[in-house]
């Protein structure tokens, strides 16, 4: 029967599937929860997503120690309260988190500098999973390394639990900044950047196996240097055509009102993550719907004043001079 | 000139635009796509898509921003097509199985939808299906897809998976549980400006 023949084409966790996830979570905020609850109260405010924690960003910050993966049964609560997707993360380069999150059913995979990193060389093949990956980023270099690895959404890394807006502004400029100025460059110098951006799988290659890589030395995965750099080369010629990354690209890290939310957007995401943000401020109900009113309208200044107004307190924020530990910094 | 929408509050939003604009190209029509974001924006199109993204954002903000409520009216009259992607198939639905206190729908078709019917991300799909008034079976993408459990009244069922209906055709009114606007093959926007121009000639 015609039907069965077609069962034989179904086809799960294409890249088309994975980035076409993300592409459905545009204009739309992504906050962190820790119970089932909050997942709740993020659901009802107007969340696309939420992201399942044990702590908040700003309390890993205050605990300190070695952050991993959240307790399975406490992401599998948070999945079985609320109908939105469910996202979790995973410390960077650990791909048996990644797949024990695969395995529970989540639906998109944030490798994330908010964990502490479990791989000193690199950062998970994403191309493996069927579960559509998130990963940050701090400049168009890393964007693109990760896209090349297979993330399906990119987001700003900014300062995670600060409250403090800065970083999520500088990574954002860095990024958007780089895009247009690639207008400006011809084949031959994007070849040169494409390099550029490939030399951190060389350098980690070469740590590993203490001496130069030649032309056969695998570099990532089976990939060796000569094939990453012409697939980077692809992925930036794409971006100057496009003049945009040829994922979602999202804001995250210190977004903490919703004026940070929509000035996010007015430079450019395509939506936003608010971690600590919302239930680290003193009445998180209308924060989060503050926010997501102000990343729909974040061109609408009457909206942003509008949805501004009585919200409580927002989270207290942190002066990044005052910061011990930069979680940015994490990821390469 | 016609003059088709895509109510833009959130998710995919651009690749409607997009599509739309290759479809009116391939069509040889001259037509304007636009971002609607508010209830006069509603008033002034000839036809509106509901894209795909959360079905509990989009309907929120559907109300909030009252395009909901022109559409609405808009479409009883007979005075509008609506497309309605994935969750805004859902927006669509007059009847919504399980969570559906959480989607604010706008009761137009005359059919009852499930959401995430297959199962969370991982159970996405990509298939070739037959529809209704394509000669050629499309390349179907489903993403936490609903399915339509039920159709009532005017509505009549146009692509089925496994039995169940996955795209759903009303009078004006045009509801698909997967994603035309993520492929390049524009003959579902096609068919949906066809309904526009049925009524008065034939595209």
């Amino acid at each position: 029967m015609a039907r069965e023949i077609r069962l034989e084409q179904l086809r799960h966790g294409t890249e088309l599937l994975k980035r076409g996830f993300a592409k459905m979570q545009k204009g739309g905020v992504i906050m962190d929860v820790t119970n089932a609850e909050q997942a709740i109260i993020a659901e009802e405010a107007g969340a696309v997503a939420v992201m399942a924690l044990e702590k908040v960003p700003a309390d890993i910050r205050a605990s300190g120690g070695v952050a991993r993966m959240a307790d399975p049964k406490k992401i599998q609560e948070i999945m079985d309260a609320v109908s939105i997707p469910v996202m979790a993360k995973c410390r960077i380069g650990h791909f048996v988190e990644a797949q024990a999150l695969e395995a529970l059913g989540v639906d998109m995979i944030d490798e994330s500098e908010v964990l502490t990193p479990a791989d000193p060389f690199y950062h998970i093949d994403k191309r493996k999973f069927k579960v559509p990956f998130v990963c940050g980023c701090r400049n168009l270099g890393e964007a693109v390394r990760r896209i090349w690895e297979g993330a399906a959404m990119i987001r700003t890394k900014g300062e995670a639990g600060t409250g403090n807006v800065v970083e999520a502004i500088r990574h954002m400029r860095i990024v958007m900044g780089m895009i247009r100025h690639l207008k400006r460059m011809e084949d031959e110098d994007l070849y040169l950047l494409a390099e550029e951006y490939a030399q951190s799988y060389a350098k980690a290659a070469e740590q590993i196996i203490g001496r130069e890589i030649d032309s056969d030395t695998p570099v990532f995965g089976e990939y060796v240097y000569d094939d990453v750099k012409q697939e980077i080369f692809e992925i930036l010629k794409e971006i100057k055509e496009m003049q945009r990354l040829p994922v979602v690209n999202f804001a995250a890290g210190g977004i903490a009102t919703p004026a940070d939310a929509a000035i996010m957007m007015q430079l450019g995401s395509d939506g936003v993550f608010v971690g600590s943000g919302i239930f680290k401020s003193s009445d998180p109900e209308k924060r989060a719907r503050a926010i997501v009113e102000a990343v729909a309208h974040f061109d609408e200044p009457e909206v942003i004043v509008e949805v501004s107004k009585d919200i409580g307190e927002a989270m207290p924020g942190i002066e990044m001079k005052e910061l011990k530990v930069r979680l940015q910094e994490r990821g390469w | 000139m016609v003059k088709v929408g895509v109510f833009s509050a959130q998710g995919a939003v651009t690749e409607h635009i997009y599509m739309l604009r290759k479809t009116f190209e391939e069509m040889d029509i001259q037509g304007k796509a636009i971002l609607v974001k508010s209830r006069e924006e509603a008033r002034e199109i000839d036809g509106i898509i509901i894209p795909g993204g959360e079905s509990t954002t989009i309907s929120r903000l559907l109300e909030r921003t009252g395009v909901g409520e022109a559409i609405k009216r808009r479409a009883e009259d007979g005075d509008i097509v609506v497309m309605g992607v994935c969750a805004g198939c859902i927006i669509l639905a007059k009847s919504i199985e399980d969570g559906g206190e959480k989607v604010k729908s706008l009761a137009l078709m005359d059919m009852k939808v499930r959401r995430n019917a297959f199962g969370r991300q991982r159970e996405s799909f990509e298939v070739d299906l037959e529809v209704k008034g394509l000669s050629k079976p499309y390349h179907a993408v489903f993403i936490r897809a609903p399915i339509i459990e039920e159709v009532f009244g005017k509505c009549e069922p146009i692509a089925y998976f496994r039995n169940k209906i996955v795209a759903a055709r009303q009078d004006k009114l045009l509801a698909l549980c997967f994603h035309p606007e993520l492929t390049e093959d524009t003959r579902i926007h096609r068919l949906f400006l066809s309904l526009h121009y049925g009524s008065q000639e034939n595209a």
